[in-house]
């Protein structure tokens, strides 16, 4: 029993990890369409970003917090500079800008800081919680923590603020929102800007288990994917309980089924992706759309 | 097959070119260019599947690792001729290209390349898990190719000839398949798919056989990039064999088979230049040129050539092509509806 409860402690930590970074690829989703392919590896950068400000004998905390603006403001520059010239482009162009976006930054990581696994400072304590008898990772409970907060603090932005709402209506209806006199081009550079601080927190929460490697977001990726297609990618609910639902489904699998273990579990995640959108392409969450042909 | 003299002269050129090659050349770059042989069959491939029916595969890496594998377990475990691995690699990819080319009826352009991105992801960790069969982590390694006694240069230049010769039946079976009515019923369920299934097109019947000779054509890759190496281990067929294999498409031309050609020769010789910078300064080039090409020439070195000496020799056309240049209609077909 204590075992089970550990087991779903700890998928759920990874699970809430899947779901920022699938809240972030759904940002980006419902604002423009556009899978960003490059998620993960802007993660990454600015997770090696934290890494390096630790390395400088900053406190952890303070490090986080700085490296999370900085890809926050990498995300608006982004956008501003590479995505605007093709958002009306046909999205073949838009997914080979964003691999493009994926090989630089897989790249310049590689190119500063190396391919040496690095290992990366927790902010949590080491010692293991105990609740109610049960050992639990601190790790673990404070990523759950530090990731549900996050997507309140996402989730009460969108509902309360009016920037928020400004960037609702500058998705769902840009023609219109145009008329009321929002700045729709910068609403949507805000959500990449949003989307990357988001990503930035999840490479930053997982990267202490992980290691630092720039290739190390490339199975996070697929994972969040795998979260945002089975949640429906254009519902932010959705990434949540897909990430969530994935986390624990997967940590369970590999633990108690022995044919998956460590090595399926990104067949298994590929499964759920290529099952979902098969049989039901909008997700648990979302909405069935009909085209006109 | 009738072709004018604008069309046959430049595939006389190559094809000289390619066999007097290996005379002129020193012998490291001989084998760097077995290498553009396989590059150029594999990203073939993703010209007939991505750029003349707008399917969008970002895993074309996970059929050359299919068709790799073959060859090397067929070769090592089961010890038959490096040669019987190849045809065999093209019949087990061709399959499995049909069986993801039926999945790919129900996915939508970015979703088909979600999937197929997962795909390449997770190609690595199948291999490292069937160890019994792949030989795990560290891969396995196939016997040296031998050049037959009647050949008169070395193992390395047999080779060359033979990769080679095998890219040319590749090149001309594709360019037989995709004239006429199967490559104008490709191209027509890629600019309107509405309008082609009015007109008795079967999109079930033609997509998937593109993804099916698509994947073969990655199979024969993967097969010759084993065979050369003489070695094959997960990381051969990492996720950034796929993205390589993407990137000599659109760099070189993702509508014409001679973008196929000049893709192969950058994918095969930019990384080493770049190399020299540094060991991630590949990754770094490529992205970057990349984009700048998405922004500025999305047709590729190929297209955009085409389009450059239209401007400036109009005198040179010869013959009113079939269908009317456009830079972007392979990549407009993604934004169609694949379920009408």
């Amino acid at each position: 029993m204590h075992d089970l409860a550990q087991q779903i402690v700890s998928g759920l930590a990874t699970g809430s990890i899947f779901a920022s970074m699938a809240l972030a690829l759904v940002l980006i989703y419902r604002a423009m369409g556009i899978i960003n392919f490059a998620q993960g590896e802007l993660a990454m950068f600015t997770t090696y970003i934290a890494w390096q400000l630790t390395q400088t004998g900053m406190p952890i905390l303070l490090a986080f917090v700085l490296a999370v603006l900085i890809a926050f403001v990498g995300g608006v520059a982004l956008e501003r500079i590479v995505v605007r010239p093709v958002e009306r482009a046909p999205q073949l162009t838009v997914v080979i800008v964003t691999l493009g976006l994926f090989t630089v930054f897989n790249g310049l990581a590689g190119w500063f800081w190396g391919y040496v696994v690095k290992s990366f400072p927790t902010p949590f304590p080491t010692a293991p919680l105990n609740i109610a008898g049960v050992a639990f990772s601190a790790q673990d409970v404070g990523v759950i923590v530090v990731s549900l907060i996050t997507l309140g603090l996402i989730s009460l932005f969108f509902q309360k603020t009016k920037i928020g709402l400004a960037m609702r209506a500058a998705a769902l209806y840009p023609e219109q929102s145009r008329v009321l006199g929002i700045h729709v081009g910068w609403m949507l550079a805000l959500g990449w800007g949003l989307a990357s601080a988001v990503g930035a927190i999840s490479g930053i929460m997982v990267a202490p288990a992980l290691f630092l490697d720039p290739n190390m977001m490339q199975s996070v990726i697929v994972y969040a994917f795998a979260a945002a297609v089975l949640g429906g990618i254009e519902s932010p609910i959705g990434a949540v309980v897909g990430g969530l639902v994935l986390g624990v489904a997967l940590n369970l699998l590999g633990t108690y089924v022995e044919a998956i273990g460590n090595e399926l579990r990104l067949a298994a995640a590929l499964a759920i992706i290529v099952v979902v959108l098969m049989v039901k392409p909008s997700g648990l969450f979302g909405r069935t759309t009909v085209q006109r042909v | 097959m009738r072709l004018n003299t604008a069309q046959w002269v430049p595939i006389a050129i190559a094809a000289v070119v390619i066999a007097v090659l290996p005379a002129v050349v020193p012998s490291f770059i001989v084998f760097d260019l077995i290498f553009v042989a396989a590059y150029a069959i594999a990203v073939l491939g993703l010209v007939v599947l991505t750029g003349m029916n707008g399917q969008i595969s970002l895993g074309h890496g996970a059929f050359m690792a299919l068709g790799g594998y073959v060859a090397a377990v067929l070769a090592h475990n089961a010890g038959w001729p490096y040669w019987i691995g190849v045809p065999l690699a093209a019949v087990a990819c061709g399959a499995f290209g049909l069986f993801i080319g039926l999945i790919a009826l129900r996915l939508a352009g970015v979703y088909l390349a979600l999937a197929t991105f997962s795909l390449a992801v997770a190609t690595p960790s199948f291999l490292k898990h069937y160890k019994s069969i792949t030989g795990g982590f560290g891969g396995m390694s196939l016997e040296a190719v031998k050049a037959p006694a009647w050949f008169p240069l070395d193992a390395q230049h047999w080779l060359y000839y033979v990769a080679w010769a095998v890219a040319g039946i590749c090149f001309l079976l594709s360019a037989l398949l995709v004239r006429g009515t199967f490559g104008r019923a490709l191209r027509a369920l890629r600019d309107n798919p509405v309008a082609a299934v009015s007109f008795g097109i079967n999109p079930y019947y033609y997509k998937t056989l593109a993804f099916g000779w698509s994947a073969a054509l990655a199979g024969v890759a993967g097969a010759f990039l084993a065979i050369a190496t003489a070695f094959v281990s997960p990381d051969t067929f990492s996720f950034a064999l796929s993205i390589t294999l993407l990137i000599g498409a659109v760099l070189g031309g993702i509508l014409t088979f001679w973008g196929a050609l000049i893709g192969a020769l950058v994918i095969e010789f930019l990384p080493l230049l770049a190399q020299q910078v540094n060991a991630a300064a590949p990754s770094v080039v490529y992205g970057v040129t990349l984009i700048l090409m998405m922004l500025f020439v999305p047709d590729g070195i190929v297209g955009g050539l085409q389009r450059a000496v239209r401007r400036f020799a109009p005198a040179h056309r010869t013959k009113p092509e079939l269908e009317p240049f456009s830079p972007s209609a392979a990549m407009k077909a993604a934004d169609q509806p694949s379920r009408e």
